[in-house]
């Protein structure tokens, strides 16, 4: 890799410092047994209301697979539809601006707050902002964001990191939450119990004020419609809807792989994301706008960062359907007992495996990993709703790994005993016997030398004492 | 280049067919039940946590008579309906300060979607600007029955993208404590949707 390109990947969605592998991250969060239960008793939770919401609709798999053809029809025809959105929003008074990176982002983001002379600014969730480190980089212009989505908010004042894609917080329980806000939040009651309900209103009380008189809100956007310029947030709390409706300028920040062609499309997308992500008929609120609505100043920052590279990937490119539902997560073994956290990006679980490393574009230990943080059960595609088959771009980028010159040599070294009988017979008679030197209830725990990396993860089989052709020997 | 020219050029800005996107085909549902949409619209709502009262429309000044309390009515909401409420017009508009010390309000809708229990504001005449229903904690909807479309398809139909649009489906909540449906955060915590013919 040259330095070129780890800069380009740095530019585009930063890597949490010092992130190291995903087995050595995921090692620490299978031991903590607190945030296993967390987990455990979330994902188990919402995946059998999940199952249930989608029962409730005969037509799944038709909605499912209709979702899926817009969107590659729309990525196919990305610039096209992208230029038909830009045209309808600028048309409708809206503001439209382009980043190349997530550096251009936040800079056109920064420079659009500071012109109005604020330096406090609500926000409502948006994973296109956790991609680009949008409050990092505006903290560092002596902008000060606030989070206003409940879990991003117990994320913020727990100086934590997202760790779901819908629910940031879903390694905390409610007696932890209490503690968090006992601890950080300002006028929080002295007697907050851990009663869900209770923690929802101590969050209101906090922020009502903020919301009252915020002049400047950040969004993300669900979907944009091409043809009508609307813009499409879907949410529970009402919190994006303070932030899209009382502030005097709205930014909203979008990957430019969420737009759809035509009004008709939401018919699809908001029957399919609620029930997959909360599992209900619908969310409390979805807001549509198109430009700038009842006298707000209405900013559009289409944000690219690794999305028209990830294009490129003809396998790949299906990453770019994902409507951010995150019901591959809640039905992942792996990230249900490893967590958000060790996959080190905003994108955890299945989806952030293929998302992050296409979208980093760049081999940080993370990303190189991160295709191999998978048992490739298929659950995840299962539940998709837009049909992403996560497993076979798991593959894929494994196939793109860059694997590393002693994994070369062996792989060369097996090919050379491979072809030649004599060679494998003899290959077999030494593994025999080193399998009983080394083998101890039938498992090598530790194998020797650059071979400690394969046991690091697991257990070696001790090879068998007697080959196949010795066996059949024998017998005949 | 500028941000944007290289955006579009590394996406080799081709023109979309419009017969390829017309050629998608469409095999879902136009709507999941047949029968009493009304029926299953209160139904579905309450499911929600919506209050739901049914109401003849003569009987309808007389069950928001019911109401306590100082109401904000926007622009275009038929007088005779809240003869009996006190109400204070959004004309001039009520401050947001002012809202938020309001018990409530009461609207009408565009149109309600029984399959998911939703009603969906325009904006327009009777529904206010977008804040009216979002400050104060309150929300009365009053749903003519003939608003009720069955499903999304029919609702996403009737609507006018020219319009803002706010979806409601039940009080505020949040599912963001273990992955639970807690009702009333931000928005309205009390949503009661009165069905009228």
């Amino acid at each position: 890799m040259s330095t070129d390109q780890r800069a380009a990947g740095a530019a585009r969605m930063p890597t949490y410092v010092g992130m190291p592998a995903f087995p050595e991250a995921a090692r620490d969060a299978v031991r903590d047994t607190r945030l296993r239960r967390n987990l455990t008793h979330a994902t188990t939770t919402i995946r059998a209301k999940r199952a249930a919401a989608v029962s409730e609709l005969a037509d799944w798999a038709e909605l499912r697979e209709t979702a899926k053809r817009i969107k590659d029809h729309t990525i196919e025809h990305l610039g096209h539809y992208l230029r038909l959105l830009e045209e309808q929003v600028t048309a409708r008074g809206g503001i439209v601006h382009w980043a190349r990176d997530a550096a251009e982002a936040n800079r056109v983001v920064a420079d659009l707050i500071k012109a109005t002379g604020e330096t406090d600014v609500v926000k409502v969730k948006s994973m296109a902002t956790q991609e680009i480190g949008l409050n990092e980089a505006l903290a560092a212009e002596g902008i000060r964001a606030h989070e206003t989505d409940l879990a991003e908010l117990i994320v913020q004042l727990g100086h934590d990191r997202p760790s779901h894609i819908l629910v940031p917080a879903i390694h905390r329980g409610r007696a932890e939450i209490r503690d968090i806000f006992r601890r950080e939040m300002p006028g929080a009651p002295d007697d907050l119990t851990d009663e869900p309900a209770r923690l929802a209103e101590a969050a209101r009380e906090h922020l009502r004020e903020r919301f009252l008189k915020a002049k400047v809100a950040v969004s993300g956007v669900n979907f944009a419609v091409a043809e009508t310029g609307s813009l499409v947030v879907v949410e529970s709390e009402g919190n994006g809807r303070m932030c899209l409706t009382l502030p005097e300028t709205l930014i909203s920040v979008m990957g430019i792989e969420k737009v759809v062609p035509s009004w008709q499309d939401l018919e699809v997308f908001l029957q399919l994301l609620p029930r997959s992500s909360t599992a209900e008929r619908m969310n409390p609120y979805t807001s549509v706008w198109s430009g700038a609505t009842e006298g707000q100043t209405f900013h559009l920052v289409l944000v690219d960062n690794g999305r028209t590279a990830t294009r490129d990937d003809e396998v790949g490119r299906q990453a770019l359907r994902c409507i951010r539902c995150s019901a591959c997560l809640n039905v992942c073994p792996v990230y249900q007992r490893a967590g958000g956290h060790a996959y080190g990006s905003p994108y955890p679980g299945p989806i952030g495996a293929i998302l992050s490393p296409q979208l980093r574009g760049a081999g940080s230990p993370v990303d190189d990993s991160l295709p191999y943080a998978s048992t490739l059960c298929g659950a995840c595609y299962e539940v998709c709703p837009v049909a992403i088959d996560i497993p076979e771009v798991l593959v894929h980028l494994r196939s793109r790994a860059v694997h590393g010159r002693a994994e070369k040599a062996a792989m060369r070294f097996a090919a050379w005993t491979l072809r030649s009988p004599t060679r494998l017979a003899f290959g077999q008679r030494l593994a025999g016997t080193a399998g009983r030197m080394l083998g101890r209830r039938g498992g090598i725990r530790r194998l020797p030398g650059p071979l400690t990396r394969w046991t690091d993860t697991r257990d070696a089989p001790v090879p068998a004492t007697e080959t196949f052709r010795e066996w059949w020997e024998k017998r005949s | 280049m500028n941000a944007r020219e290289e955006i579009l050029r590394r996406l080799g800005d081709t023109e979309a067919d419009p017969a390829a996107y017309a050629a998608i085909p469409r095999p879902y549902l136009r709507r999941h039940h047949d029968g009493d949409v009304v029926e299953l619209f209160a139904e579905r709502a309450a499911d929600y946590r919506a209050e739901v009262r049914r109401v003849a429309g003569a009987d309808l000044p007389g069950v928001l008579g019911e109401l306590r309390g100082r109401y904000v009515a926007p622009d275009g909401l038929p007088e005779a309906w809240t003869a009996g409420v006190d109400v204070v017009r959004d004309d001039p508009p009520v401050s947001i300060a002012d809202l938020d010390a309001l018990d409530g309000v009461i609207t009408g809708c565009a149109v309600a979607i029984a399959e998911t229990g939703t009603v969906v504001l325009d904006h327009g005449p009777g529904q206010g600007r977008r804040a009216l229903t979002l400050v104060p904690d309150h929300h009365v909807v009053v749903v003519e029955s003939a608003r009720i479309a069955a499903d999304v398809p029919e609702a996403v139909e009737r609507l006018s993208p020219d319009r803002p649009l706010t979806f409601i489906s039940g009080p505020s909540a949040t599912s963001d404590i273990e992955l639970s449906r807690v009702e009333g955060v931000h928005g309205p915590r009390r949503l009661t949707i009165v069905i009228t013919d």
